[in-house]
């Protein structure tokens, strides 16, 4: 208790010095807590628009299906198999067709998806229920990212040319019905929603699909032959890939930040003990041992943490509330890398977060602040009380 | 009287149809001048884009209807991009990045830099008796020559274009304009055949000029500067090997 005391004391005593060193490491403490409650706050705002806008509760891939590889869209298809087809009436599972087209915006090529979907879907959040809509043309809904690469807008029509099952070309136009704002960029860019049967009228394939949706309840419904099933983890592997990424990068960003706290600190500790070495010998010869000096300096030095978490908390709630509440806008630019990323950014700030990282830092400050004490150990009283260091 | 009429009717329809040779004979004579075992040209391709005109100069070698490789030999940026197609299959080869991409698919029909052909279009070399049915609905005029209209429809599902129109020279049976239609009846693509010449006893146009109509642009000349029928062709230039080379 006394070497608490006693450090608090020696803390505020030293002024200016002690409080830059705890506004530095205040500082750490929030931008720490504010980026990786920015990053948690990503994480689940693109995993639930993901869930809502594209990957439901899983789905199931037509066995030849990799959306990464545009040579298997083309034999990525099958009949609505026969397990599923009962959920797909009753609504927990919707299909979708997937086929690739070409669009000729204002004369130019542009290679799309056609995307075939059920218009009296609920699980998905695309307005399927616009593509019901009685035009002779192809009723289509596009993103507004799509809507911005290709220059259309609402009741523009569109020539669509495309290949049918057996490889004939077939060109129809298209009659943009709706616009819809989403996050998830991976529903939008080059792809054009149109109904289901329309497209298996237009490619030949009475009663296909290549991916069937399931509802966020229902998710996996049993193993379905020529057909696979991709739960949510897989789906959104790629979304948590990159946050775990970001999360390495921006650490380097928080070892910078603390490395200047602990900096400061160490120097502190190294300036205290060599100007209080008659202090030092004092304690020593008035009974102290070496050891509980060495935990005094120490005490003193981990005070700055605690001071810092206190500080940090008097300026850092609020602002992290503010935050939390207004969210975090991010640049226009990043809605073109293709990942789920909303206009603003609600940061997410969990306890295991804010004590995580208080203790992140009060336990490294601890270690920083005992490293220049072992010198003390080393130092004979009475060189310290004339105020010789060895 | 009435039976009498029909009669009648039904006779003139026919010696007016009789005028006309068959289209399969037509189409027969077509493929003839039009398609060979094997062929070898070079070629000029001038591409009449939004942004100015850009000439791609080509060396090709095709055989039959399933393969066929091409080398571009001109602009310099082009220079030494080669092509190969094997059945569906169609490979590139830029010597840039020093890389073979396949492309397939859907990737096929996409233009070729830019121009009015498809991959498909520019490697392809279709025997029309094979995949068309086709009537003869009258006689025109292009060119100052006259022609039979042709309407060919596609002999089974699995062909590209659904609907052909041609205008043939009769004297020569070679198309002198084309259209190509999707099932729905949309027309897609236009070409004009001109300066017909007699090689190697067929005649053949040495400039075609192929508009997608779908597209906006003055469309895509493709002029043959020289062209062999029926040479043969060193196996190895028709295989994945030669990309590299």
């Amino acid at each position: 208790m006394i070497a608490l005391k006693l450090a608090y004391r020696n803390l505020v005593g030293a002024g200016l010095r002690t409080w830059l060193n705890v506004i530095v490491l205040s500082f750490s403490f929030v931008v720490i807590i504010w980026y990786q409650g920015l990053l948690e706050g990503w994480n689940r705002q693109a995993r639930r628009d993901m869930i809502e806008w594209e990957v439901g509760g899983g789905q199931y891939w037509h066995q030849e299906y990799d959306p990464y590889d545009p040579f298997t869209i083309r034999d990525s298809h099958g009949s609505l198999p026969e397990g599923l087809k009962a959920k797909t009436e009753k609504g927990s599972h919707t299909p979708i067709l997937i086929s690739q087209a070409t669009i000729f915006p204002e004369g130019r090529i542009q290679s799309i998806l056609l995307k075939g979907i059920d218009p009296k879907q609920k699980i998905l959040s695309i307005p399927s229920e616009y593509v019901e809509t009685d035009v002779e043309e192809i009723p289509a809904v596009i993103g507004t990212r799509m809507a911005k690469s290709t220059n259309l807008k609402i009741g523009d029509l569109v020539a669509v040319r495309w290949r049918d099952v057996n490889g004939t070309f077939d060109a129809a136009e298209a009659r943009i019905v709706h616009i819809m704002k989403t996050n998830v960029g991976t529903v939008d860019n080059g792809q054009m929603w149109i109904p289901l049967k329309r497209l298996r009228n237009m490619m030949q394939m009475p009663g296909e699909v290549t991916i069937i949706v399931s509802d966020k309840d229902t998710a996996v419904s049993g193993a379905v032959a020529g057909w696979n099933f991709k739960d949510q983890d897989f789906l959104l592997q790629d979304i948590t890939e990159v946050i775990q990424a970001k999360k390495v990068g921006i650490s380097i960003i928080y070892l910078l930040l603390l490395f200047l706290a602990m900096l400061a600190i160490f120097n502190t500790q190294v300036l205290s003990i060599f100007r209080r070495r008659k202090e030092i010998g004092t304690h020593i010869a008035l009974g102290m041992t070496r050891g509980q000096v060495v935990r005094l300096f120490t005490i003193e030095g981990a005070m700055h943490g605690i001071l810092a978490a206190i500080v940090a908390a008097i300026y850092g709630i609020p602002v992290l509330a503010f935050s939390a509440v207004k969210g975090f806008a991010m640049p226009q630019a990043v809605d073109s890398y293709g990942l789920a990323i909303a206009e603003k950014i609600f940061p997410t700030y969990s306890a295991g977060l804010v004590i995580g990282t208080t203790l992140l830092v009060l336990i490294t400050v601890t270690i920083v602040s005992f490293l220049p004490t072992r010198r003390i150990s080393k130092m004979k009283p009475t060189e310290a009380i004339r105020g010789k260091i060895q | 009287m009435k039976k009498l009429l029909t009669i009648f009717f039904l006779m003139s329809a026919s010696t007016l149809y009789a005028q006309y040779p068959s289209g399969e004979t037509i189409l027969r004579k077509i493929d003839l001048n039009m398609t060979s075992k094997t062929r070898v040209f070079v070629s000029k391709m001038v591409i009449h884009g939004r942004r100015g005109t850009r000439t791609i100069e080509s060396k090709s070698w095709g055989q039959g209807e399933e393969k066929a490789f091409t080398e571009y030999l001109a602009p310099a940026r082009e220079k030494g991009t080669k092509m190969l197609k094997l059945e569906d299959k169609l490979w590139i080869y830029s010597p840039s990045t020093d890389r073979i991409i396949q492309i397939s698919g859907h990737m096929l029909r996409q233009s070729v830099m830019g121009s009015d052909l498809s991959y498909e279009d520019f490697m392809e070399d279709p025997r029309l008796t094979n995949l068309y049915r086709a009537d003869v609905t009258g006689t025109e005029t292009v060119d100052g020559r006259p022609c039979w209209v042709l309407e060919l429809t596609a002999k089974s599902k699995d062909v590209a274009y659904y609907k052909r129109k041609m205008w043939v020279d009769e004297a020569r049976a070679v198309p002198l304009r084309e259209e190509l239609y999707a099932k729905s009846g949309k027309l897609l693509k236009r070409a004009e055949l001109r300066d017909i010449t007699n090689i190697q006893g067929r005649w053949f146009p040495k400039r075609i000029i192929f508009k997608d109509m779908m597209k906006k642009g003055k469309g895509t000349e493709f002029i043959i500067e020289k062209i062999q029928f029926d040479v043969r062709i060193p196996p190895r230039i028709l295989t994945k090997a030669s990309l590299r080379k």
